[in-house]
């Protein structure tokens, strides 16, 4: 029990939590935005594998890291207009669209990869961001190393929690986004074009899908590797469920499960001499399904998501 | 405000509106005019063209021909751009759809801002929008709650805040698509008490109806539509019911009238028969219903007529008690056999029940006969006894359609009625279960249904009638039973009863007198 204990005051485990959770951020946040305007996004474990591998590539052929983090937001919007394209005005299945659109995005980015670096055994490295040192707040006992010793992505995901909180219930376009994924009918008939805003919001949640890859080479590691989104999107899907679609408890939805992976990994080599490992990979996963039960039984979906909206159809 | 001395100004302007959807005319050169402060009915049968009038004018439709000119703040008729919503409300054109237009998860606040402040504005004025929509309430009397969600308010409430939402945009028209269609007598009431308030204070207002007391009651003006054509635009004084009925229907309206006749032998017969659970429950029913009758089962709805019509469709089986099919007894729930027996079901929701929405007419005409040989060759459809089928069933049924491969659901519910009958009346069943079947048609298609029905009780069907409509119940009933909380009343001849007696154990009470 005190091992435990040990694990949960120590201020790297709530470290750790923060990074795991960074990417998850990007991505729920992407994916309710997608949502909320009424369109699925499944295309999201593709995105991330393209944001992860365009933004390292970018890097690495000396855009600059934020160089890097552009282009990965570019590459995501692409795939996420052509997401918006088959799904809103022609209509198509939000479930198909989607999976096609991640098992094109991871082999593009492969093939890519492959093509531009046939011949390395070892991925290249790049010089990823590195933890910032905030004055004052960086060295508060516990509280420093535990929140604020993180690169500049962790802090941009947060600042996105804001401000995309911010944009869907503080101004006009989110009301607009929250309506069109409730009832496109509603939308139109004030005026407004429901093509326009789905497209627009899915390109732009998709973007903040990529940043989420984005991090993975740019931040938490300093490579790419083939594998290395490994069913991150797949968790933002069910995150943005458990989040019931409001950027705050998505917030708490990623930091948890980050909790959760950082804790079995301390967990494992606390206990692990007769447990075997695999179940505490399990760990994340099942809490997360668990937890997911517990709140989704009452999510209130948006109302229009998965229905394509056909103008001046009865 | 100054006393008008001669017509007010026009607000509106339809000219020669033309409009087609492939081999169907919808609307043929229609004019119409509308005057501040006026309110105009637009009557007309299902499927008359009124709706696809108002959804080109408020910019979903575009016209194939025609002009739609509105005044603008200064009075000039400007034209208006077609396929524009957005130009629409621009113009102060106000629309209340039929089918509610708006997101349930938002609020009543949030529903009427929606895109009236530009989307990339940093904030919404929230402020000057309470206050605008505080003074718009005080004014028309229109008072909902903005901070409660859509989905917690009640049909008219909902309503309101459609009202609402045209008048916070400064609409000088108003359009209302079927308003009293969801609404109670008394919610309609009110209605159109506000709608008299809102012309007073200079609002131009057309509303679509085919209820012809409401027409009549409401409006200054009434214009009529009969397939898509304007027959008539007279002022409402001058109307009376007679008249607007044969110029909707467009030829003398003469309600059926029920022949005596003698019954026959018992085609259906229940005994103590008890059914499901909770709200929806038949306890203890029997009844006889003979050869040549139509029983009338009176009740308001939820009083478990909806499975009684399952139970006898075949959809549901009975926890105890008997039912016999001509002698036979009926123990599984199997809808094929209940058709193969000569059982015609009419369902209550024609929609969801009656038709499969995204299949074509001429499927939806035979597909309880798909296993005949009729339709078959080989063990394959044959389309062409299929086509033919629905060529005979269009003509012979007046059903309202560009042709037999089109879209069932894209039709009016008269229409999809007049499919169902055509499927299920052709057949030429022994008993005919009628549920609710004339609910929510207009003049024309509820008397095409009551004739129909009159013809099979006089081939000798047995005909169950449930209906709420007391008029609907005492023209067509030989004997009328009354269903309240599952338990139903015996039958009596209609003669030996009245409606105001009927209505009372409708409301449950007498019913154990009814029943000793």
């Amino acid at each position: 029990m005190s091992d435990i204990l040990d694990i949960l005051l120590a201020a790297n485990f709530w470290a750790a939590a923060l990074r795991i959770a960074t990417p998850l951020i990007f991505g729920v946040l992407g994916a309710l935005i997608c949502e909320r305007a009424g369109v699925l996004n499944l295309g999201i474990e593709g995105i991330f594998t393209a944001g992860a591998m365009a933004g390292w590539m970018a890097a690495w052929l000396g855009a600059g890291l934020w160089g890097g983090v552009l282009v990965a937001a570019l590459a995501g919007a692409a795939f996420g207009l052509l997401h918006a394209i088959l799904t809103v005005p022609l209509g198509l299945s939000q479930h198909v669209s989607g999976i096609g659109v991640t098992l094109f995005a991871t082999s593009l980015s492969y093939y890519t990869y492959r093509t531009a670096l046939p011949d390395v055994s070892s991925p290249p490295r790049i010089e990823a961001f590195q933890p910032l040192d905030i004055p004052i707040l960086s060295d508060l006992p516990f509280l420093g190393p535990a929140l604020f010793q993180q690169t500049a992505l962790t802090f941009l995901a947060l600042a996105l929690v804001v401000a995309v909180g911010f944009v869907l219930y503080r101004t006009p376009l989110g009301l607009a986004i929250r309506a069109v994924g409730d009832n496109p009918s509603a939308v139109e008939a004030q005026g407004l074009s429901v093509m326009a805003l789905r497209m627009g919001t899915v390109v732009a949640g998709s973007a903040l899908m990529a940043l989420g890859g984005a991090f993975l080479t740019m931040s938490a590691f300093d490579a790419f590797f083939f594998g290395m989104v490994n069913g991150r999107g797949w968790i933002c899907i069910a995150l943005t469920v458990f989040a019931s679609w409001r950027p705050g408890k998505a917030l708490i939805g990623a930091l948890l499960f980050g909790a959760f992976d950082a804790f079995q990994v301390r967990l494992q080599t606390e206990v692990g001499s007769f447990v075997p490992g695999q179940i505490f990979l399990m760990l994340p996963y099942i809490l997360s399904i668990a937890a997911l039960v517990v709140v989704a039984r009452k999510a209130d979906y948006p109302r229009a998501l998965l229905k394509p909206y056909f103008k001046g159809q009865r | 405000m100054t006393v008008p001395e001669e017509a007010p100004p026009i607000a509106l302007s339809l000219s020669g509106i033309t409009k087609r959807f492939g081999a169907l005319t919808a609307n043929e050169g229609v004019d119409l005019d509308l005057r501040r402060g006026e309110i105009v009915a637009l009557l007309g049968e299902n499927g008359a063209g009124k709706t696809t009038l108002m959804n080109i004018l408020f910019g979903h439709y575009v016209a194939d021909e025609g002009e739609v000119r509105v005044a603008g703040p200064d009075g000039t008729l400007v034209p208006l751009e077609p396929g524009s919503p957005h130009a629409a409300l621009e113009a102060g054109i106000g629309m209340v759809h039929q089918h509610f237009t708006l997101a349930e998860n938002l609020t009543t606040f949030e529903n009427i801002v929606l895109g009236t402040a530009p989307l990339l504005s940093a904030r919404l004025a929230a402020r000057a929008a309470r206050e605008k929509l505080q003074e718009l309430m005080r004014r028309s009397g229109l008072v909902v709650d903005l901070d409660a969600r859509i989905s917690r308010l009640s049909v008219g409430e909902k309503q309101r805040v459609e009202i609402l939402k045209a008048l916070y945009r400064d609409a000088r028209v108003l359009v209302l698509d079927e308003p009293t269609a969801v609404l109670t007598p008394q919610e309609s009431e009110t209605l159109f008490e506000t709608l008299k308030a809102l012309a007073a204070q200079g609002l131009a207002i057309v509303f679509i109806s085919h209820k012809l007391a409401e027409v009549l009651a409401a409006s200054d003006r009434i214009a009529v539509l009969r397939l898509g054509r304007k027959v008539a635009d007279l002022p409402a004084a001058d109307c009376d019911r007679q008249t607007l009925a044969e110029l909707m229907v467009g030829h003398q309206v003469t309600m059926s009238r029920r022949e005596p006749q003698a019954a026959g032998e018992v085609l259906l017969a229940l005994s103590a028969v008890t059914c499901g659970e909770g709200r929806d429950t038949v306890s203890d029913i029997g009844f006889e219903l003979r050869a040549g009758e139509i029983l009338g089962i009176a009740g308001v709805s939820g009083n478990g007529q909806a499975m009684l019509a399952r139970l006898l469709s075949g959809l549901e089986r009975q926890t105890s008690g008997d039912i016999r099919l001509a002698g036979r007894e009926i123990r599984a729930h199997d809808a094929a056999d209940m058709i193969r027996a000569g059982v015609a079901r009419i369902p209550e929701d024609r929609h969801r029940d009656g038709v499969v929405g995204a299949m074509s007419v001429a499927e939806n005409l035979v597909i309880e006969e798909i296993r005949s040989s009729r339709y078959q060759r080989f063990g394959f459809l044959d389309f062409r006894a299929i086509a033919d089928r629905a060529v005979e069933a269009i003509a012979s049924y007046d059903i309202r359609c560009p042709g037999g491969s089109a879209v069932a659901r894209l039709l009016s519910g008269g229409n999809i009625q007049k499919i169902v009958l055509a499927r299920t009346l052709d057949a030429s069943p022994s008993v005919v279960l009628a549920a609710q079947p004339s609910r929510g048609l207009d003049i024309g298609a509820t008397g095409d249904v009551h004739r129909r029905l009159l013809e099979a009780r006089g081939r000798g069907a047995g005909v169950i009638l449930i209906s709420e409509d007391l008029d609907e119940l005492f023209a067509l009933s030989d004997r009328i039973a009354v269903i309240h909380r599952g338990r139903l009343s015996p039958p009596r001849p209609a003669e030996e009863l009245d409606r105001a007696a009927v209505g009372l154990m409708m409301a449950g009470q007498h019913t154990e007198d009814a029943a000793a």
